[in-house]
């Protein structure tokens, strides 16, 4: 008898502890405003509720999550949104189809009539439901899929920051080695253009300087980042790049005295003494446009691909205590060339560093070929 | 050469956090108690050992904060477990749910209490908690690198792995708490105090976790406050266990084994060995399932996990 009572303590006891967790940390709104739309999507702002599926949480402090959700802010501001008119679904693994529709249809019932998906994996799932809620706007971030109601996506040319900040690392470095701290393989075509633009940015400055890759294999995990960052370090890397989601590269190269290229937002904020700058997105600039299309009912299930033109991508202010002589005037020419139309990364023939050749002398790559074909590397790129 | 030199240094970095989560969780299994909470253990102890660094600016307070959130983390799960009989796994996981939950919402709260929305560890206790330089030993060339130039968690790890060993080995108390895991009932008859003896090494064992999981947030992160931080070492240290068979020494080795595991997909030259990267992430895992085939085959009592780990106790059903 006693042991009974006992376990059935114990029971009720676990389920408060999970139950104070849920309490404690939802962020469940009670007002539910929900509202019959029409396809084409002129919704009143008093009856915009947004639903924001994210891969991680946004008090990571920086990183990924962290700049969507600082765009979900500057567009909550600069529209004057509520706090209840904004969702946010926190922690939602894009490898897992089943949570990201639970999510997705928490957001729903809860009364979104648009859902943002910032991460990759989502784009299924949100196709799918797409289709089953013609009512809702669904807009992912990162993919490629559309349909042609209700769904769209949206991503930026960061590969045009990269180049510049390329330039910073290309005149700094003074081992001639630059190391570049990436998310996923050769195969990845956003991870992989990405360090090509970055190489070729600092082939621009610097012919001599050599780009060492090495691979983590997840979008976010703080002891592989770290490893990796300390082991091009010991092979005499100067400059850390990094595609990841945390400032751990930025911060084991302070620890050794070197220096680095932050991502995603301004990483000076957490490692002053050796970021020089960052690539960064300014998300807020589509989350803004992208609702106020949605209030003037002139939203299109498009393709929306923006770079330095549109805000949406940018370097962090460069660190003066740090960058070579010189950096600023290149960096300036460089974006001038960019902002004009004139230059676009991935101009002309390029090299790869297994001899190829890609692209035609006096075009540029397809925003498609871009976006999903670039699985070569630059030629002065190392693979170790 | 020097190759080697980095990895085996990078091993014993990317090591040390296991170390301390596999010596807590074998603390625990010694006394029948298969605790899957360590994972929560460590996230708890990562954020009180992180803030109270951040706020007090000093070393000694964080460890012994980490210690102590770690100890009080464990703490609901002993009173779950071992008073109130609850299932042993499904604590552990809620404990580790609870916890990685408790310490981002804590780490989110502080976050937006800061100015920059941004928690980096002052520059004293930074300092402190860098590379240690050791007058003359680190200077030694080569050997100085190779053992004397750590950060301080590195050399706690290994003083406590030893000190548990030699606790549960050498020590009256230790072969009382062995024969709690092994057969509580009879261990109670013999006069052992078995829910104390219980208590005392869940706590420890929680408090070591704890330290583990400062490492990971004031080290790996290299002092900057990211939520989920422990990121799955807690699990590893779990596999760990096995690897180490259940003794505090071997899991020095056992670390060292799984650091080297993890970092050397880094260190080895890709133009001489090339080898997809999935291969050396599915390294740990499977050598732990061939050391559990080869110790079942064995059968040495002494190197398998302990006869009651996984079953409470209740004394009114001997």
């Amino acid at each position: 008898m006693r042991k009974k009572v006992l376990k059935v303590t114990g029971i009720i006891l676990s389920l408060v502890l999970v139950l104070g967790l849920m309490t404690g940390c939802g962020s469940k709104k009670t007002t539910s405003d929900k509202k019959e739309e029409k396809k084409q999507f002129k919704i009143a702002k008093k009856d915009l509720k947004i639903g924001v599926i994210h891969i991680s949480d946004p008090s990571e402090g920086s990183g990924y999550t962290y700049t969507h959700d600082q765009g979900i802010i500057a567009m909550q501001k600069k529209l004057g949104l509520k706090d209840s008119q904004i969702v946010r679904k926190t922690n939602i693994t894009d490898t897992d189809p089943t949570k990201t529709e639970t999510a997705i249809k928490e957001c729903i019932e809860d009364g979104c009539n648009v859902i943002f998906g910032t991460s990759w994996g989502y784009m299924d799932t949100m196709e799918a439901m797409a289709k089953e809620y013609p009512d809702v706007a669904f807009s992912h971030g990162t993919g490629y899929k559309k349909n042609d109601s209700n769904f769209n996506n949206y991503f930026g040319r960061i590969y045009q920051a990269r180049y510049l900040s390329g330039i910073a690392a290309g005149l700094k470095t003074k081992s001639n080695k630059i190391g570049y701290v990436a998310a996923m393989g050769k195969d990845n075509a956003e991870v992989t253009g990405g360090v090509d633009a970055f190489a070729m940015g600092i082939y621009s400055v610097n012919k001599k300087a050599k780009v060492y890759v090495k691979v983590t294999n997840s979008w976010f995990n703080p002891n592989e980042e770290t490893n990796a960052a300390k082991a091009l370090i010991s092979q005499g890397c100067d400059v850390i790049g990094q595609h990841c989601d945390t400032p751990n590269p930025q911060l084991e190269a302070e620890k050794a005295g070197v220096w680095g290229v932050g991502y995603n937002s301004d990483m000076t904020k957490d490692a002053p003494k050796a970021t020089l700058t960052s690539t960064i997105w300014n998300w807020g600039a589509y989350y803004t446009e992208a609702v106020q299309e949605l209030i003037d009912g002139t939203w299109k299930p498009e393709v929306y691909y923006g770079g330095m033109k549109e805000g949406l991508v940018d370097i962090a202010p460069l660190n003066k205590k740090l960058i070579a002589p010189g950096t600023e005037k290149k960096i300036e020419e460089a974006k001038e060339k960019m902002l004009s139309g004139d230059f676009n990364v991935f101009d002309g023939v390029i090299e790869t560093n297994d001899g190829k050749k890609v692209g035609k002398k006096g075009e540029t790559l397809s925003d498609e070929d871009i976006k999903g074909k670039i699985n070569w590397y630059f030629k002065n790129i190392v693979v170790k | 050469m020097s190759t080697v030199l980095n990895l085996f240094v990078a091993a014993v970095l990317a090591g040390t956090p296991l170390l301390f989560g596999t010596v807590g969780e074998i603390m625990n299994e010694k006394v029948g108690h298969l605790n899957l909470g360590v994972e929560g253990m460590m996230s708890i102890g990562a954020c009180a050992g992180f803030m109270v660094g951040y706020q007090t600016d000093n070393v000694v307070l964080a460890l012994l904060a980490a210690f102590a959130a770690g100890v009080a983390a464990a703490l609901i799960y002993a009173v779950l477990t071992i008073t109130f009989m609850a299932d042993q796994n499904v604590t552990g996981l809620t404990l580790t749910i609870f916890g990685v939950g408790l310490a981002n919402f804590i780490g989110e709260y502080m976050l937006n209490h800061s100015a920059t929305q941004s928690l980096k560890l002052p520059e004293h206790i930074s300092a402190q908690i860098a590379n240690l330089h050791i007058p003359v030993l680190s200077d030694i060339p080569v050997l100085g690198k190779l053992l004397f130039s750590y950060n301080i968690f590195v050399y706690i790890g290994i003083v406590t792995a030893v000190i548990c060993w030699y606790y549960l080995q050498k020590t009256k108390t230790g072969l009382n708490v062995r024969a709690v895991g092994e057969n509580p009932g009879a261990a109670d008859a013999a006069g052992i105090r078995v829910i104390r003896a219980k208590y005392i090494n869940v706590l420890i064992g929680g408090g070591i976790c704890g330290i583990g999981g400062a490492y990971s947030a004031m080290i790996i992160c290299g002092g900057v406050w990211i939520s989920n931080c422990v990121n799955g070492l807690g699990w590893i240290s779990v596999a760990l266990v096995i690897f180490a068979s259940w003794s505090p020494v071997k899991a020095i080795y056992g670390s060292l084994a799984f650091g080297c595991f993890s970092v050397l997909k880094y260190y080895v030259p890709k133009s001489i060995i090339s080898i997809p990267n999935a291969f050396y992430d599915m390294l740990p895992f499977v050598i732990t399932a061939l050391v559990l085939v080869i110790s079942s085959v064995r059968q040495s009592k002494e190197n398998n996990q302990p006869a009651s780990c996984g079953t409470n106790y209740f004394r009114e059903e001997r």
